[in-house]
């Protein structure tokens, strides 16, 4: 039982690791690495439930008989592009993230916005601030 | 629709795939042009191009029939199979409609914050979302599903990303883990589907799913499904992601995705539950009726109150959109034919109402550059036509009679005295006082403070986006007033959702 199922044991524990790191970790570039092990988990559950015992890969020709169900692998395919396009935008925004605070750690994020709108109480600061990143962003 | 009887017979029928490929083949032109203005034009073309073949689909599926396409000319358990009915031609007319008329006010709203080759991008990751909501309403396929999903999610983020304020790209952050998790579980979900049934196409899991009802793969299939598509359409208290998503979008962009993004998760769900685990299974079995409807409840009396105390435009809109996606939820698990037709009517109803409010409010920021209420206020005598049709919106999303609003809470409150729940009825009433409590907020604010001196000599907004302000505006007291495309259709639906069971 324990062994026979030994994939989708690991699957579990992956998609704990994954799912326990996005909710721990403050830290943006982690909570994605995270989020990469808890979508890996997935394509190996998909992966195990497509394999047949002793199957081959799907070649039509005498002799292989026993194949696994190429479907499932198909669509992990699918997912893993998925997967890396998930990261690849989540990597971005965190780069830009980086830019605008200074950090990547949401604790000091979460700080520095806090003290912003300390600051900010009359309306025309907030203009002025947005006005100026304007004419920078039309300069670049 | 009169206009489709002249179009040639092969047309129609290549209908579905035409509507996809029209914006999914305007996105890569757009980002290859590097011209805004063009762009621009031909995204809007595509955009309402693709509005014009869902009116024409609608046309067909009218009065009950369904269209099957095989894309490809792949049959079905091979291929993937486009389905149309009629709850499905609705939700593509509000994503393509909606999605037109923000699309048509989108550039003058983006030329003070993009340069013009940035713009085309813009416009490439705005067709790209809609395209793939659009596949996500009419795929007939399972995992299909999925993958539009997420390519709509990717869309999503990056469109918030790009939020002038850099809390934008924190909130664009969040939305990206709230919703890849929300994604992954939609994706074991249908692993474990296509373990019990080996298929993936949707007629087929709805025959094969019932043998398999005590089996507990089912179950965790049915839960993982669930959580993961609440996260999706920010059911409460999975909602965390909403409010600075909508608050910190750029301008235009929050009125479409105020519009479509949710309902069309929503859409999902419900589409998913009569059509793919059937309704007994997942209200009997599963008891779903006893999550959805405590939750739904908490969802529009807390969103509602937290709505009123809030001193932004944008947040306040978007704390209201949390409160009315209860009101959805709550027709849904009221599982009788009043409560759908109220879930779905308000579906169409309350997107078009929000996305003007959305829309009206960008056109304010359009000349005040902030959302914050104490900026707005006297607002309602430097730009009349934009405040009247905010007026208008925001009375309707109260709920008052002759607005859009008030038949879906007709239907939602008729359906809560069906059952017998009155202490329902009454909440859903006292939800609606909060509703004037913060609209009326807002149009205090506007109307009857004195404007703040640096705002004082504010011009009235650009035509371009007037006009797609008071189209939603509107729309809002047609559908207020002739209700057949609304109610009359979503009761339909509802009975046919509910019969078929």
């Amino acid at each position: 039982m324990l062994t026979g199922l030994f994939n989708y044991w690991i699957v579990i524990i992956l998609m704990m690791a994954g799912l326990y790191i996005v909710m721990s970790s403050g830290h943006l570039v982690k909570k994605i690495i995270g989020l990469n092990i808890f979508q890996t988990s997935v394509f190996i559950f998909f992966i195990s439930m497509g394999n047949v015992a002793g199957g081959t890969a799907p070649i039509l020709k005498d002799g292989f008989n026993v194949f696994s169900n190429p479907l499932p692998h198909v669509l992990i395919l699918t997912a893993i592009v998925v997967g890396v396009a998930t990261t690849a935008l989540g990597l971005a925004i965190s780069v830009r993230v980086y830019e605008a605070y200074g950090t990547v750690e949401e604790d000091e994020i979460t700080a520095k916005d806090r003290d912003n709108r300390h600051r900010e109480t009359s309306v025309s600061t907030v203009t002025q601030g947005a006005a100026t990143e304007d004419v920078q962003e039309i300069q670049s | 629709m009169l206009l489709v009887t002249s179009v040639p017979f092969d047309m129609i029928e290549q209908l579905p795939a035409i509507q996809l490929l029209l914006t999914l083949l305007a996105a890569p032109i757009c980002s290859m042009l590097r011209n805004g203005d063009l762009s621009w034009r031909i995204a809007t073309a595509a955009s309402w191009a693709s509005a014009a073949c869902a009116f024409a689909i609608l046309h067909q599926v009218w009065g009950g029939g369904s269209i099957s396409y095989e894309m490809g000319g792949w049959p079905p358990p091979w291929g993937i199979e486009v389905v149309i009915d009629e709850l499905t031609a609705i939700i593509l007319l509000l994503v393509t409609l909606f999605g037109a008329l923000v699309m048509t006010a989108l550039r003058q709203s983006l030329t003070s914050i993009m340069r013009h080759q940035r713009q085309s991008l813009y416009y490439t990751t705005f067709l790209l979302c809609m395209a793939s909501l659009i596949g996500i309403t009419i795929t007939g396929d399972a995992f299909n599903v999925f993958v539009f999903l997420e390519i709509s999610s990717l869309a999503t983020y990056t469109l918030i990303a790009r939020g002038r304020d850099r809390r934008a790209l924190t909130a664009a952050f969040r939305y990206l883990i709230m919703g890849t998790i929300g994604a992954t579980f939609i994706l074991i979900a249908i692993g474990f589907m296509y373990m019990l049934t080996g298929t993936l196409n949707m007629a087929d899991l709805a025959e094969r799913l019932p043998q398999h009802h005590d089996n507990k793969v089912l179950h965790a299939s049915f839960a993982f499904f669930t959580i993961g598509i609440a996260i999706k359409f920010a059911m409460f208290p999975m909602h965390y992601w909403l409010p600075n998503a909508y608050t910190y979008a750029p301008k235009a962009t929050t009125a479409f995705l105020a519009a479509t993004a949710t309902k069309v998760s929503l859409y999902v769900m419900i589409r998913f539950i009569f059509d793919v685990y059937g309704v007994e299974f997942a209200f009997g079995q599963m008891q779903l009726g006893t999550l959805l409807v405590p939750l739904s409840i908490a969802g529009i009396l807390v969103a509602s109150l937290t709505a009123v105390f809030q001193t932004d435009a944008k947040r306040l809109l978007a704390w209201s959109s949390v409160a009315q996606l209860g009101y959805m939820t709550l027709g849904l698990a009221l599982l009788n034919v009043n409560g759908l037709t109220a879930a779905i009517a308000h579906m169409f109803n309350h997107a078009m109402m929000k996305a003007g409010l959305f829309l009206a409010v960008a056109t304010m920021i359009y000349r005040t550059q902030t959302s914050s209420l104490a900026s707005l206020s006297g607002i309602g005598r430097t730009m009349p036509w934009t405040t009247a049709a905010f007026a208008i919106l925001g009375i309707g999303l109260i709920g008052v009679p002759f607005t859009a609003g008030f038949i879906s809470k007709w239907y939602l409150i008729t359906g809560a005295l069906d059952k017998d729940w009155l202490p329902v009825a009454i909440l859903l009433i006292v939800s609606s006082l909060m509703a004037i409590a913060y609209i009326g907020k807002m149009l205090d604010v506007m109307y009857f403070k004195p404007a703040p001196a640096e705002f004082a000599e504010v011009k009235e907004g650009p035509m371009s986006m007037l006009i797609p302000c008071w189209a939603f505006a509107l729309l809002t007291i047609y559908f207020g007033i002739d209700t057949r495309l609304t109610a009359g259709l979503a009761e339909r639906i509802a009975s046919s959702l509910l019969g078929g069971s």
